[in-house]
């Protein structure tokens, strides 16, 4: 699998796939799209970039193992159902509130970090599980 | 815009939620919560069981709290994202499932207390602390959830859960019992989403209250019976059920001892919760109709369990089997559907869910002691370490359901329920399994134990005790013995419960409270 | 159309069924997730067909102007969908894992935790 072609396209590849997977997560806010997909996305650039690279490159790009990015992101859903507490709502209730970023109404939500969560579970426990997969058939 | 003058009270809860009410979320949140932490720092060993045991007693703080509150004020409603049932989800605790969760939560505790000795460096960073807790998220939310669909999450999440535990260490055995154990149980829960599809296409609602409510009215057109076998059947292979329980003693006897413990003492009550919850709560005239066959299925459970457990000669396999039996046991209060049959069932799955969970610690300790899990090698501990002897003689007798221990209540209520239902041969079974439990289990304590074995006593007798072991299974104890000298406030707890099941309308009334009033 | 998908669901199911029947692990993992399958079209077509017409609802009115699609077969199956594709990913991580290591996978080869002749256990003291 590691042609000169592949191993030279695959970083521009993987980047466009990750770019793309976070549009597919900020989209999911009103279209479809959303943390699930834009996840699978997200770790399918990943597998590509270690079929062509080999498995110890991916591990570093990623910098933290990908079971702790898994657990980051269960942590920030987790957190954003327990932010109700404060507002005497029940768990999970969709808060909103909007801030302007240069002078760009942005609408932020406990649904968009949950999302966000989302999306990191998926590609933290996707890349993992991909990731050993490829590691025990190359060495 | 005028979507801001629509009212929103028809549909969505507009009154404050009470912080009491969090205590709700709490059995589920919190193991969450702790686990995304423990999955960020697994590199971290050392902080591990520290962090997981304090989560679990933060839980089993809430759990209590939940319990208490239930059994005061009736079933308790927390409805999730403010939408009211039944569009949202809501979670509903009623005193079955707060006790059970509470339970649960308290021999999850003691493993994780076990685990610290048993699980070294290696397992810790496989993940054993996380599992543990997304495990019990799963398990407390199956027990807390008032939505069938969200049941069936709950189910997924502590399966995907146990297969990891399962297969820490990854040795041949382990992976060998973890095919099994995954393709049959994925096949189970399969099958409960296919009731739960046509039990959609029936009712078009998944809130558990809602279906009790609307039963009646559906039992002329709607199908129900298919329904009720076809969650009997996947319940049923949870809860390892006679000709469905194949999984079981193919896979507890392969992971770490504290897996199998944990696994023993929980995952199979899950099952019979859901049994009793689904088909006594939702579908009572179908459970009754069907009462001939699960009784049938009850009194093979028990009996061809326990005659299992009799031809093994390795610890681990005969508990496996031992469990199996009880819930055999389980499954006669749900045959009977009478008060006093539930309550006793109820009461069984309590004293199983301590009793297995602290065999399976005792077999631990065993190993470590005598170095050998099959009685061919065993022999000697009780010169060694009598004190080992008199915890393993209190939980044979809990498990064989003889006095002074948890076992005798539960069984003497059974009994009771099937004599009265007309159905003597049932509590004959009953009584049989006790025997034959006696049997198999005195064998374990005979010939590890008591005799004076091939091996004489352990050279490394001299090691000491084990502190962590020791410390695991006086915690169990304590309620074991508890529950067999002073059952009173067990008893009233899981007649609540019953009651609580027979007649929904606590139940409905707190999930739909405008319908209460009417 | 709920009729079609039916004999769909039926054909999906003895499929599955038959593959599950097998004796390698490779062949009743198919089987398994065809059966994941089957039962997510089966929740799909449980919450009745509706052709074209997404359940949205325009901004100025608080329910929608006709019937829609059922939304919430569509949330339930996306979420089987999700729960049986991470399952599977596990299943055939532990599946490669067990042939490389007992290297089969017939089933009644693997009899490594449950071995064959076991002798009984002692009858004396």
């Amino acid at each position: 699998m590691r042609t000169l072609i592949f191993r030279t396209v695959a970083p521009y590849l993987t980047s466009l796939m990750i770019l793309f997977s976070i549009f597919v997560l900020l989209r999911g806010h009103n279209e479809p799209g959303g943390g699930f997909i834009g996840g699978l996305i997200a770790a399918s650039a990943f597998a590509i970039y270690g079929i062509a690279c080999g498995v110890s490159p991916v591990r570093r790009a990623l910098y933290f193992h990908p079971m702790a990015i898994s657990g980051f992101g269960l942590l920030v859903s987790a957190i954003s159902g327990w932010l109700s507490l404060a507002f005497k709502v029940p768990f999970m209730t969709g808060l909103w509130t909007k801030v302007s970023v240069l002078g760009v109404p942005v609408d932020l939500s406990t649904v968009l970090f949950f999302d966000i969560g989302v999306y990191l579970v998926v590609l933290g426990s996707i890349t993992s599980v991909a990731l050993a997969l490829e590691e025990r058939e190359h060495g | 815009m005028a979507a801001e003058s629509i009212d929103i009270s028809n549909a969505m809860l507009t009154e404050p939620t009470a912080l009491g009410d969090w205590m709700l979320v709490a059995p589920v949140g919190l193991p969450i919560l702790f686990g995304a932490v423990l999955l960020m720092v697994r590199h971290e060993t050392r902080l591990h069981a520290g962090i997981a045991i304090a989560g679990l007693l933060l839980t089993l703080g809430a759990n209590a709290a939940l319990l208490l509150q239930v059994l005061a004020d009736g079933p308790k409603v927390m409805t999730m994202g403010r939408w009211l049932p039944p569009f949202g989800i809501s979670f509903t605790a009623d005193a079955l499932g707060a006790s059970l969760a509470l339970v649960a939560t308290l021999v999850a505790s003691v493993c994780a207390l076990y685990a610290m000795k048993d699980i070294g460096a290696t397992g810790r960073r496989y993940g054993f602390y996380p599992f543990l807790m997304l495990l019990m998220a799963g398990v407390g939310g199956s027990f807390l959830t008032g939505d069938i669909f969200n049941l069936y999450v709950w189910f997924e999440v502590f399966l995907i859960s146990s297969f990891g535990l399962l297969i820490l260490g990854s040795t041949d055995r382990q992976l060998d019992g973890a095919t099994k154990y995954a393709i049959l149980n994925l096949v189970g829960t399969t099958l409960f989403l296919t009731a739960t599809a046509y039990l959609y296409g029936t009712f078009g609602t998944l809130n558990m209250a809602d279906i009790a409510r609307k039963a009646d009215a559906m039992r002329e057109t709607g199908p129900l019976m298919t329904l009720a076998v076809l969650y009997l059947l996947a319940f049923g292979m949870k809860a390892a059920a006679f000709p469905v329980n194949f999984w079981l003693p193919a896979s507890y006897h392969t992971p770490r001892i504290v897996t199998a413990a944990l696994f023993g003492g929980v995952l199979t009550k899950v099952g019979v919760y859901a049994l009793l919850r689904v088909l006594v709560m939702l579908f009572p005239v179908e459970r009754a109709e069907l009462s001939g066959v699960i009784a049938w299925v009850a009194a093979g459970t028990m009996v061809l369990g326990i005659m299992g457990a009799i031809a093994q000669s390795d610890i681990r396999r005969v508990l496996g089997f031992v469990v199996i039996s009880g819930v055999g046991v389980m499954l006669a209060g749900l045959a009977l559907g009478t008060e006093i049959g539930l309550t006793g069932t109820i009461l069984y799955a309590f004293h199983s869910v301590l009793a297995m969970t602290a065999l399976y610690l005792l077999a631990g300790v065993i190993k470590e002691l005598g170095g050998s899990y099959s009685l061919h090698e065993l022999g000697g501990l009780y010169r060694a370490y009598p004190a080992m002897g008199a915890f393993a003689l209190v939980l044979m007798l809990a498990v064989a359901g003889l006095p002074p221990a948890s076992g005798l209540w539960p069984k003497v209520l059974l009994v009771r329920a099937s004599l009265e239902a007309g159905w003597p041969w049932l509590s004959f079974a009953i009584l049989l399994t006790g025997l034959l439990t006696t049997i198999a289990l005195g064998r374990v304590y005979i010939l590890a134990i008591w005799r004076n074995g091939p091996s004489g006593v352990p050279a490394d007798a001299a090691t000491g005790a084990p502190g962590y072991g020791y410390a695991s299974m006086a915690l169990l104890c304590v309620p074991i013995i508890l529950l067999g000298i002073y059952p009173e406030p067990f008893i009233r707890v899981a007649e609540a419960a019953a009651v609580g099941l027979l007649d929904a309308s606590g139940y409905i009334g707190a999930v739909f409270p405008a319908e209460a009033v009417q | 159309m709920e009729v079609a998908l039916s004999f769909v669901v039926s054909v999906f199911f003895a499929v599955a069924i038959y593959l599950m029947l097998s004796k390698h692990i490779i062949r009743i993992l198919l089987g398994v997730s065809i059966f994941g399958n089957a039962v997510n079209l089966s929740i799909f077509t449980a919450g009745r067909l509706m052709r074209e017409v997404p359940p949205i609802i325009p901004e100025a009115l608080p329910i929608p102007e006709a019937a829609t699609a059922n939304p919430l077969p569509q949330a339930l199956v996306l979420t089987a969908i999700v729960i049986s594709f991470s399952l599977f990913a596990f299943l055939l991580v532990l599946a490669f894992r067990a042939y490389q290591e007992l290297g089969t996978d017939d089933t009644d080869g693997m009899r490594v935790a449950e071995p064959e002749g076991e002798p009984m256990p002692p009858l004396g003291y």
